[in-house]
């Protein structure tokens, strides 16, 4: 009963009129950068971060959070009437959306994406508010030990299942942490990797410059580099008594893939650094697998849409639950959410719960807020939407060019940090280039100055002896799985390597 | 590619020996009493960094990484003018903030940009050149309250009478 007294107080503070009116441009701006190829919830809530400073802290994550439900929700759009996915997020969706769409049936696909969303965002918040304030009261009992334990579990998901090369991985979260690194050791006070001795270091290197950098030039740079042919959309008639019939067909036929992907998105967004890119497509997987007609999936399945769309935005809510609960980002988008909750000078963590009910239950609030404004707003403007995509990437590209370098420069005030940004962009273009992951680097970057004292304190507890994050009775299991997870590829590798023993390639 | 790979790996052990190099500034062992040294955890990551550079270089060699069995160029002719340009872009409109502000700078380049490289026309080019310029002008100096670079001394008439409208 508290909690819905809790959700009470929060639905109505995320009503109030400034929230709301953020919650409706977030949403309408989360569905445009979703929707446009190339841009996805991370870049949106990267390059934009740094102009919620104008807000209070509660109202700038609402925004960004509409954004990131409203990003998930504008992926579809770009799958089906482009045939290319406008985030990650919605890659499954081009499988069955397209053919849908080449079928003449674009309407019902993205009708039947926008319900499906509608209901995974809304069974994932319903598990979030049941689940959040159980897992924040266990974990008000962590210490440092705990807290690393979790740390390398997030790294290690990305190590075991984030599906790209081990070592690039490995590296890039190194780096990250390493960066993070940089400026003073808070210890000892001393100043610490002043690279080249250049002062610009001395403040560290902020966790916004590596996102806006990545994410906003180098990913940018990739898009175009890419991207040079050119697109073609499909026409998408839409009506209101056709938006009904399509919805009628929309939940008759896709409510499997919709039902599987709202629960199994969830429980994958709440893995440490999983994401909705990998629940979505997980979700595809397991509706086609348990399908009675499998041979329909990637021919224009409504199934096929529903499954992957529901699982994205319900991994979105999932992986706020371990940034709220843990202080662990379940997403790249959620590390950046985390970096913003710092710099507002929020602790992430399970004291939010106890300490700022108020900022927590008026987030929690808000998801359902933004839940139902994503439907409705994407339900009225498809057409304007699908218009919007003819927006030549030349006007598009140089308008966040230009966010990204007055945003690196508003979120430090210093020239040097929009220098290193663009360092870091023409970097992250080449490293994507020979396919290193950098998601790790960015997350890494936010949880380094947590991972790294949270270490040190430990190993001072047990006087350097590392046993310890194996001996304590949370931190234990933790540990043990992290390990399990980093060493999975390796085991991989060793099978394959005995298989290729017993058959010698001929 | 493959060159690409073997080189990039080679840029990155040189970063990896140059960061552990740098952490040993500070303390990289173990002091009692203190805990780890400030050195230690740079150090040990930047380690694990050679490590990781070391074996993708050995799959580099050995073509066992997708980008080093592939055969196409790095970047292409029209790749490396694509950077040229719009890198380039960039890189001169960071360095024009210095001279003639932030705003000023901004205009420039998606003058550049949207006129020579996207060749969009004259009246739509200037339109978001001037516009684009002026919105952030009041968003950020008015509303947020955050000053962006005002450029060299001979920039300064110029923002002393905006200032005027806004404060």
């Amino acid at each position: 009963m508290e909690i819905l007294a809790l959700l009470t107080s929060g639905l109505l503070e995320a009503l109030e009129p400034l929230n709301l009116l953020l919650i409706v441009i977030g949403v309408t701006l989360g569905l445009f950068i979703g929707a446009m190829p190339g841009l996805g919830s991370v870049n949106g809530v990267a390059i934009l971060l740094p102009i919620t400073f104008l807000v209070p802290p509660a109202s700038a994550i609402i925004f960004l959070a509409a954004i990131y439900y409203g990003a998930m929700y504008g992926g579809a759009i770009s799958s089906i009437t482009l045939g290319i996915p406008g985030a990650s997020t919605a890659v499954a969706t081009t499988f069955d959306g397209r053919p849908l769409a080449m079928k003449g049936r674009a309407s019902l696909a993205l009708v039947t994406a926008a319900i499906a969303s509608f209901v995974g965002g809304t069974v994932s918040i319903i598990l979030f508010t049941a689940f959040a304030p159980m897992l924040a009261s266990v974990a008000l009992s962590f210490g440092n030990p705990e807290i690393f334990a979790l740390m390398l579990l997030a790294f290690a998901t990305f190590v075991g299942l984030g599906g790209d090369d081990i070592p690039k991985t490995i590296l890039s979260i190194c780096l990250g942490l390493v960066f993070a690194a940089v400026g003073f050791d808070e210890i000892s006070g001393e100043p610490r990797l002043v690279f080249f001795g250049i002062p610009g270091f001395l403040h560290g290197i902020n966790f916004l410059v590596l996102a806006i950098g990545v994410y906003g030039i180098g990913e940018m740079l990739w898009t175009i580099d890419t991207t040079r042919g050119k697109i073609t959309t499909t026409e998408a008639k839409m009506s209101v008594k056709g938006v009904f019939a399509d919805a009628k067909e929309g939940i008759t036929q896709g409510w499997r893939g919709t039902s599987i992907g709202s629960f199994l998105g969830f429980f994958v967004g709440i893995l440490p650094a999983a994401g909705a890119t990998p629940g979505s497509l997980m979700s595809y997987g397991v509706a086609k697998l348990t399908s009675r007609d499998p041979g329909s999936y990637g021919k224009g399945n409504p199934d096929g849409v529903a499954a992957p769309e529901a699982a994205n935005n319900s991994a979105s809510t999932g992986s706020m639950l371990p940034m709220l609960t843990l202080g662990i980002p379940g997403s790249p988008t959620t590390a950046i959410l985390l970096g913003g909750m710092v710099i507002w000078g929020l602790t992430p963590g399970p004291r939010l719960f106890t300490d700022e009910p108020a900022f927590v239950w008026g987030l929690i609030g808000s998801f359902y807020v933004s839940n139902f404004f994503a439907l409705v707003i994407n339900l009225s403007f498809i057409p304007l939407f699908i218009w919007m995509l003819r927006m030549p990437f030349t006007i598009l590209a140089p308008m966040i060019f230009v966010l990204s370098i007055v945003g690196g420069y508003a979120a430090t005030n210093d020239m040097h940090d929009v220098w290193l940004m663009i360092a870091f962009g023409l970097g992250a273009f080449f490293l994507r280039k020979f396919d290193y992951p950098l998601a790790p680097a960015v997350l890494a970057i936010v949880l380094g100055p947590i991972a790294e004292p949270t270490l040190r304190q430990s190993l001072l507890l047990s006087s350097g002896d590392p046993s310890i994050f194996f001996t304590r009775p949370i931190a234990g299991p933790i540990t043990v799985i992290a390990i399990i997870l980093i060493l999975l590829p390796l085991f991989g590798m060793i099978r394959d390597r005995v298989r290729r023993r017993e058959k010698p390639a001929t | 590619m493959r060159l690409g790979e073997l080189v990039t790996a080679g840029v990155l052990a040189v970063l990896s020996i140059y960061m552990m190099w740098k952490s040993t500034e500070l303390d990289i062992g173990y002091i009692s009493g203190e805990g780890p040294g400030g050195g230690a955890w740079p150090f040990w990551l930047s380690a694990i960094m050679l490590i990781c550079t070391v074996m993708i270089f050995y799959k580099g060699v050995r073509r066992l990484s997708p980008p080093s069995q592939s055969d196409e160029p790095v970047l292409d002719a029209e790749g490396r003018k694509m950077l040229l340009q719009v890198f380039g872009g960039i890189f001169v409109f960071v360095a024009l903030v210095g001279i003639f502000s932030m705003y000023v700078a901004m205009g420039m380049f998606l003058f550049y940009y949207l006129w020579f490289l996207g060749r969009h026309t004259l009246r739509l080019s200037l339109t978001l050149t001037v516009v684009t310029p002026v919105i952030f002008f009041f968003f950020f100096e008015a509303l947020m309250r955050i000053t962006l670079p005002k450029g060299m001394e001979f920039m300064e008439p110029i923002y002393n009478y905006l200032n005027t409208i806004i404060y």
